[in-house]
């Protein structure tokens, strides 16, 4: 159950957000952004608040790769799959993280730190391979930089 | 005491490198050495192996520094490059360097030179020009401009932006709407993000204009979710503009009134595909929309939408400054004026290139990218996105012109250029380009839902020597069902890679005969 505190925190997004045009995204940024996910308790508030089924609700959340229904780690991870990361090596940079952090893609680390997801292009194919960790993109990775980033993610979580 | 003018960027792969940490070491050692500094966060010069790249104002005009690591800077104060003083990173007169020199810098003029979110700074260096000449026009004569100019859209079809906004200037109705495209999804492409980041006024002052053209109030950015640096500065350059009397009401005392939003995606590629995109803006799961009717007739919320990308829109000020003539005379055939080049993947030298139509793949990769960055052979490129086919060595004379690439099966698209060297398997390319497919497809079509999955299992099969013959043969036929049987060019263009990779490097899949 979500404690009263989220719920009302969604309501606020709700009250904030519903009459704007395609209120649905941006609604769906916020809670995310607030919460870290979109707990399923939030589709009867938001259905009640735009008028739309919650059927609707749980397809449009279905739909994009950016919208996840679970809590994350402390730090998301992504690693570029796309073309450019491919052709300066990320898959072993895939492999690394993976069999580092002991989790595949979609999972997240058993101290609750690092949730490892794919992305498919960071724009900065200039550097690649190149991933995000959480707002920061970081270019011409090593195996070395991976180790200094998860240790740097893992050295703030103790604060 | 003097001050020293120091210019150090912002934009994000530049950050990726540790621009940030070389930052904040030149202040703490200008504070140490009691040195005054004026330290500008510029943007890009888009010359990404030499960043963080640093420059200096002199009386010579800017010089450059790089690559530069915070390792480096003790070093760089002991040799006073403050004073544009010679260092081993020394890179000479930026302006002058190779590189930048070659390039035809339209769309691009003052990336790299200016501070993003600087208003007087975009005055000084021709901002707003091209708006206070638009002021003066007709809506028609504004749009003819844009035609005469023959730019074509980026963002990928080639579309001709002013036959675009004509339909939309032509559609009787209250409301229209300016929506930017800047989902950019295709790999190797970074020109729009560096757009928004390094020159966020130009994409602003370009919607207006294509408001003012075809009576539309109200403009949204459609902006792709992995960008927060972008959204960060777009929403302050908007905020600048509204205040100075750019956005909002009677725009520079005119009877014009435009407003500007950035709405953030949510990471699914198939949003940059336009009709899904409005599906997505409204609120909705994106799925493509039949066509007819066109956007430009019936949009977002049903009403004339123009929808152009980032860098279709951001030429616009310059061809209202400098009249359509100037624009239409770089180029070549039909693709007249420019188009921003991004070098990618292995490659020594990686970046932005804004060039006329007509340069060849071979001067890009050797000349601009100085071969491939492991210094073996460059097997192959991928031009124009994930859609985009695989170009082996004997097409590398091709040059970058819209009818010249559709001659060889090939798009220009976005303009993303990426580089393999000889160590890649061009099947796991193939595969990969389906298992793309099946993760990014809408769904609504059955041999793009289906098909992409497909195609990986047969791939599979010719690599393990499965009924070899036969499954190229399915491969093939499969490739022609999405062609032919896709709404839009996801499942459409999938394909294309795929068969171009399976047609000139046979080997790789295991298959004997040579077909090129
Ligand atoms: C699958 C797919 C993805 C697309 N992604 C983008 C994109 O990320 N950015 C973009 O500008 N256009 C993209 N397009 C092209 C748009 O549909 C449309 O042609 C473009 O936004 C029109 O603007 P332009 O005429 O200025 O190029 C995509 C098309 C397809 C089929
Ligand atoms: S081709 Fe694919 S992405 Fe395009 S409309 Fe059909 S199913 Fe959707
Ligand atoms: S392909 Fe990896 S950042 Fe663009």
């Amino acid at each position: 159950m979500l404690t009263d505190n989220k719920l009302l925190k969604i309501e606020e997004h709700l009250t904030v957000l519903k009459d704007k045009p395609g209120a649905l995204l941006p609604i769906m940024h916020a809670i995310q952004d607030d919460l870290g996910y979109i707990p399923e308790e939030s589709y009867e508030p938001i259905s009640k608040a735009l008028s739309l089924s919650v059927a609707e609700i749980h397809g449009f959340v279905t739909f994009y790769h950016h919208f996840r229904t679970k809590p994350s780690g402390k730090h998301i991870l992504q690693i570029c799959r796309a073309e450019s990361c491919q052709s300066m090596g990320s898959e072993n940079i895939e492999s690394y993280c993976k069999e580092k952090l002991g989790i595949d893609y979609h999972q997240t680390t058993e101290d609750n730190s690092i949730t490892l997801e794919p992305v498919y292009c960071l724009g900065n194919c200039a550097c690649s391979p190149a991933v995000m960790i959480d707002d920061e993109v970081i270019g011409r990775v090593t195996e070395d930089k991976i180790d200094e980033l998860i240790q740097e993610a893992k050295k703030n979580d103790n604060l | 005491m003097t001050t020293y003018k120091i210019y150090i960027p912002r934009d994000s792969s530049a950050l990726s490198l540790g621009a940030d940490k070389v930052f904040k070491a030149i202040k703490v050692e200008a504070a140490n050495r009691k040195i005054e500094l004026e330290i500008i966060r510029n943007g890009s010069r888009g010359l990404f192996w030499l960043e963080t790249m640093v420059e200096v104002e002199t009386d010579q005009g800017r010089v450059a520094y790089g690559p530069i690591n915070p390792s480096d800077i003790p070093s760089m104060f002991d040799r006073e490059f403050f004073l544009g003083k010679e260092h081993s990173l020394s890179l000479g007169i930026t302006s002058e360097i190779e590189w930048l020199k070659n390039q035809e810098r339209l769309t691009y003029a003052r990336v790299g030179i200016t501070d993003p979110v600087s208003l007087n700074d975009y005055e000084a260096h021709d901002g707003f020009k091209g708006l206070r000449k638009a002021l003066k026009l007709t809506n028609q004569e504004i749009v003819d401009e844009v035609t005469d100019s023959g730019l074509r859209g980026r963002g990928g079809a080639a579309f001709p932006t002013g036959i675009k906004w004509q339909t939309v200037l032509n559609a009787p109705s209250e409301k229209k709407y300016i929506v930017c495209n800047a989902d950019e999804g295709d790999s190797g492409t970074f020109s729009d993000r560096m757009i928004m980041e390094n020159d966020p006024f130009v994409l602003i002052e370009g919607m207006i204009i294509a408001g003012l053209a075809v009576g539309a109030d109200q403009g949204y950015i459609y902006l792709r979710s992995e960008y927060p640096h972008a959204q960060a500065i777009l929403n302050e350059a908007i905020d600048i503009a509204e205040k100075n009397g750019f956005l909002g009401k009677n725009i520079l005392n005119s009877k014009f009134s435009f407003k500007l939003e950035v709405t953030r995606a949510a990471g699914a590629y198939i949003c940059g595909e336009e009709t899904s995109l409005l599906e997505s803006l409204e609120g909705k799961r994106g799925l493509v929309r039949y066509k007819p009717p066109l956007p430009a007739i019936e949009g977002l919320y049903g009403k004339p939408t123009v929808v152009n990308n980032v860098i279709s829109l951001a030429t616009i000020p310059i061809i209202l400054d400098k009249g359509s003539k100037f624009y239409a005379d770089f180029g070549m055939g039909r693709s007249k004026g420019t188009l921003p080049i991004q070098l990618a993947g292995n490659l020594k030298q990686t970046g932005l290139i804004e060039k006329a139509f007509g340069i060849t793949l071979r001067e890009l990769l050797y000349d601009f990218g100085g071969g491939s960055a492991t210094g073996k052979n460059i097997k192959a490129v991928q031009v124009g996105g994930p859609l985009g086919a695989f170009l082996p060595e004997h097409q590398f004379d091709t040059p970058l012109d819209y009818e010249k690439f559709s001659e060889i099966n090939a798009v220009v698209g976005h303009g993303g250029i990426v580089a393999f060297d000889d160590s890649i398997d061009m099947s796991k390319l193939a595969r990969y380009s389906f298992e793309f497919c099946a993760i990014e497809s809408c769904g609504k079509c059955t041999p793009c839902r289906i098909g992409s999955t497909r195609g990986m299992e047969v791939i599979d099969k010719i690599k393990d020597g499965i009924d070899q013959e036969k499954n190229v043969e399915v491969l093939k036929d499969l490739g022609e069902t999405m062609v032919h049987g896709s709404l839009c060019a996801m499942g459409g263009m999938t394909p294309f890679p795929v068969i171009s990779a399976l047609n000139f490097f046979p080997k790789d899949f295991g298959l004997e005969k040579s077909e090129t």
